[in-house]
């Protein structure tokens, strides 16, 4: 099984925050990611999400209202971790599809191949209205456009082939321009040029995971290479390469032992693995750490923690090919 | 107390001056790379690392420019994962003001000064054009004249965000269940870009507000400095346009209410250092020669002609022809507003020294800055400062990433010698450095 793990704050409990063993303000420094992600990858887990919307929190004074830029949170934990998978949260229904291909491919490049994004729209008046370029727009119409944004993003993770940077001396050439290719994408709302600034990224394409939260997300995550499947929902067959069940968990007050059999149950019903959401960073990752993961390694059903190379690698995806490798310009 | 120089490195990137085939010359895209160099410069108590930004691949006559540098990675992706291997050092992000949203930018560029413990910059650069604008939705719809409009009213909200927090709304009292006030962060405005309300998901940065750097050289750019930014990025790195540049951009100041100290003008400049002067200018002069190829000084010309000249030889004398004005020949890069004189002047130097169109390229284009002993260079840089012609500067080595590493360890102790540079970090935030009010 692969396993995940969501930061989010100090966890999704509303009250994690008010923990004693939280100290608040290693939020807004990102201290207390880095610290639930570095338990997490010692403990072998293979990816970490990070939450994010374009809109802020609810503005809701018991809860925390803020939210680091998910970005920018995981290449703050990218050094300081060595084999786990990062995975921030990134919306497309206002921002610029060439932004966001080359900040993702950035992130591969600073985590030595370990980059990838969990795609997602803003359909809500208020993330409209922070930007104020367009009106919202329903679910439907954004994950389309959201569809065309991840299509043209690999387009431009290809519009360098691996071997564009020659650095010739003899002729003077940094680059062979003919290994570089213009996408010129067109859909109905965009169209993008190319190419990419950022030269290939080690895995080829980052990881491209989608979150199913609506019906619309469902159709939308045909195309994603893993899914984030809520507990909800029936196993669906060959949505795409890779299908974990994401839950919300509380190990420290729930003990691991029905986690176990969860998770047992899913592989045996066909899920690829699992996406934690731990209540409390704190307190249920260090649980998470100690007790589930060794217990689920006893079971075989996951891996040894000390695995490298890149994510796609440790998911089992291959590198793919770059599509315009002998297409001429 | 000797007046107090402030220095910064740039990362090598997209560059002619970048001399990529050197043996010695690493990875431009590895995160090894940026590291090492920031290591570097936070070494040498610098005050910030500065990263360029382009957002189009640059063409020669229709096609992609392979002679330099290539390709680079997103700034504030890699100044954040910079913020977790350093400590002190600034962090500083050219990002575009024509092709990114206010809201965007106010809440990556505060992101990153939280994560840094407040150390993050943002150079706003404003390039508006056709040509840049096909990567993006919007596409090349701004008027040359809109640049700066754009520019001043996103940093205008992009401040207001910052500011959208009072000191006390966020309160993290654990026990009574309060994490921030509510309404915390509102936000609305409206101007001839921007119609935009909502909240603003972040409280007050380390630094209040991350530091506004400005890079434009036009009337507008450098209004739009004097009214608004912190540091000024300058090409003007030679004595007598130092000071020159100085007074006129510090002269505008007091009109926006504004003291000499709150704005530092560090220009761009390049170093060659060696054993003794002799030694530095031989290894200046073959420097210069690996920067500018046959090809390379072909482009460069017709950068400043404006006009196809793969006909000439770049061993041979200087073009005939007159440049044109506003040519397209070579894409995504600064052009000359007015070429004419400059012409004039390199086929002046050219007839004066018998030399080719290479060697009047090379000559008249890419001498460095400040070249010599560590001991000269040391003198001629604290000359500048304390003759008003800079605050400081913006050292863009020609090697990556261990271009500075001979600053650092040569130079640096006789700037410190000479009570002209910090011997450690006295603050912990880019204003600190920069002796900037917060
Ligand atoms: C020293 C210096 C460095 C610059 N670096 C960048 C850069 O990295 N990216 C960019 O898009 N523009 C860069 N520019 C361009 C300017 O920021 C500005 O957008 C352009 O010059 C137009 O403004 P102006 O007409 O006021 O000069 C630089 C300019 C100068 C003088």
């Amino acid at each position: 099984m692969i396993v995940g793990l969501e930061i989010d704050g100090a966890g999704g409990d509303p009250a994690a925050w008010r923990g004693s063993e939280v100290d608040p303000r290693a939020i807004l420094t990102g201290e207390l990611a880095v610290r639930a992600v570095q338990r997490a990858e010692a403990a072998g887990i293979d990816f970490a999400t990070f939450v994010d919307a374009l809109e802020a929190p609810d503005d809701v004074p018991d809860r925390v209202s803020v939210r680091l830029d998910a970005l920018g949170l995981a290449a703050r934990v990218a050094p300081l971790t060595q084999r786990i998978g990062l995975l921030p949260t990134i919306t497309v229904t206002h921002t610029e599809p060439f932004h966001v291909q080359a900040s993702v491919a950035t992130l591969d490049h600073i985590s030595g191949g370990r980059g990838g994004w969990v795609a997602d729209v803003s359909s809500s008046a208020e993330a409209a209205a922070v930007i104020g370029r367009r009106e919202p727009a329903s679910a439907a119409e954004t994950w389309r456009e959201a569809r065309y944004v991840v299509d043209v993003s690999r387009r431009l993770w290809d519009s360098w082939e691996d071997d564009a940077i020659i650095r010739d001396a003899s002729t003077g050439r940094y680059v062979d321009r003919d290994k570089l290719h213009y996408v010129a994408f067109e859909s109905p709302t965009f169209s993008v040029k190319g190419p990419s600034i950022v030269p290939r990224s080690p895995q080829g394409h980052p990881i491209t995971a989608v979150r199913v939260n609506t019906p619309e997300a469902l159709e939308a995550a045909g195309d994603a290479d893993l899914v984030l499947l809520p507990e909800s929902e029936d196993l669906p067959t060959r949505l795409a390469p890779l299908v974990v069940v994401s839950v919300v968990v509380r190990p420290h007050v729930d003990g691991v032992e029905q986690l176990v059999e969860l998770i047992a149950e899913w592989a045996a019903a066909g899920a690829d693995g699992v996406h934690l959401r731990p209540g409390s960073l704190e307190l249920d990752v260090p649980v998470i750490a100690d007790e589930l993961i060794p217990r689920l390694r006893e079971r075989g059903l996951v891996g040894a923690a000390d695995r490298g190379g890149s994510l796609r690698g440790r998911l089992g995806l291959g590198r793919p090919a770059n599509r315009y490798v002998g297409s001429g310009r | 107390m000797s007046k107090q120089i402030h220095l910064a490195a740039h990362f090598p990137g997209v560059n002619n001056t970048t001399v990529w085939a050197d043996p010695q010359a690493g990875s431009q895209i590895e995160f090894g790379s940026f590291r090492h160099l920031a290591e570097t410069a936070e070494r040498g108590t610098f005050d910030f690392f500065f990263l360029a930004e382009g957002l189009r691949l640059r063409e020669v006559k229709g096609m992609i420019h392979d002679l330099d540098v290539v390709g680079r990675p997103e700034s504030l992706t890699v100044l954040s994962a910079l913020a977790a291997v350093t400590t002190h050092l600034g962090l500083a992000a050219t990002v575009n003001s024509t092709f990114n949203e206010p809201y965007e930018l106010a809440k990556r560029l505060s992101t990153l000064d939280h994560v840094s413990g407040g150390r993050a910059a943002w150079n706003v650069v404003t390039s508006w054009d056709a040509f840049t604008g096909e990567n993006f939705r919007r596409g090349g719809y701004l008027d040359k004249a809109d640049r700066y409009v754009r520019a001043q009213e996103s940093l205008r909200i992009v401040r207001k965000l910052w500011d959208s927090w009072t000191e006390d709304q966020l309160v993290l009292d654990q026990a009574a269940g309060a994490f921030a006030r509510e309404g915390a962060g509102a936000f609305a405005d409206e101007g001839a870009h921007f119609d935009i309300r909502g909240r603003f998901g972040l409280p007050p940065s380390p630094q209040g507000r991350p530091v506004i750097i400005q890079a434009g050289d036009s009337e507008q750019g450098r209004e739009f400095a004097a009214s608004d930014a912190d540091v000024i990025f300058s090409r003007h790195g030679t004595f007598q346009a130092g000071q020159t540049f100085y007074k006129d951009v510090k002269s505008r100041l007091p009109k926006y209410g504004r003291s000499e100290e709150s704005l530092k003008i560090m220009p761009a400049v390049t170093v060659v250092v060696a054993d003794t002067d002799d030694e530095a200018i031989e290894k200046a002069a073959y420097i210069r020669e690996q920067q500018v190829s046959g090809p390379t000084a072909l482009v460069l010309a017709e950068l400043l002609w404006g006009r196809d000249l793969s006909a000439y030889d770049p061993d041979g004398p200087l073009p005939a022809e007159d440049p044109v004005v506003g040519s397209s020949v070579t894409q995504g890069r600064v052009g000359y507003n007015d070429p004419f004189p400059i012409v004039a002047e390199w086929r002046a130097q050219a007839e004066a020294h018998g030399w080719s169109l290479r060697q009047t390229v090379i000559n008249q284009q890419n001498r460095q800055t400040f070249i010599g002993s560590p001991t000269t260079v040391a003198e001629a840089i604290n000359h500048h400062v304390q003759a008003d012609a800079a605050d400081g500067f913006v050292l863009v080595p020609h090697l990556t990433p261990s271009g500075l590493d001979e600053f650092v360890d040569r130079v640096v102790p006789l700037l410190r010698d000479r009570g002209a540079f910090r011997d450690e970090y006295a603050g912990t935030t880019l204003r600190d450095h920069l002796g900037l009010q917060a």
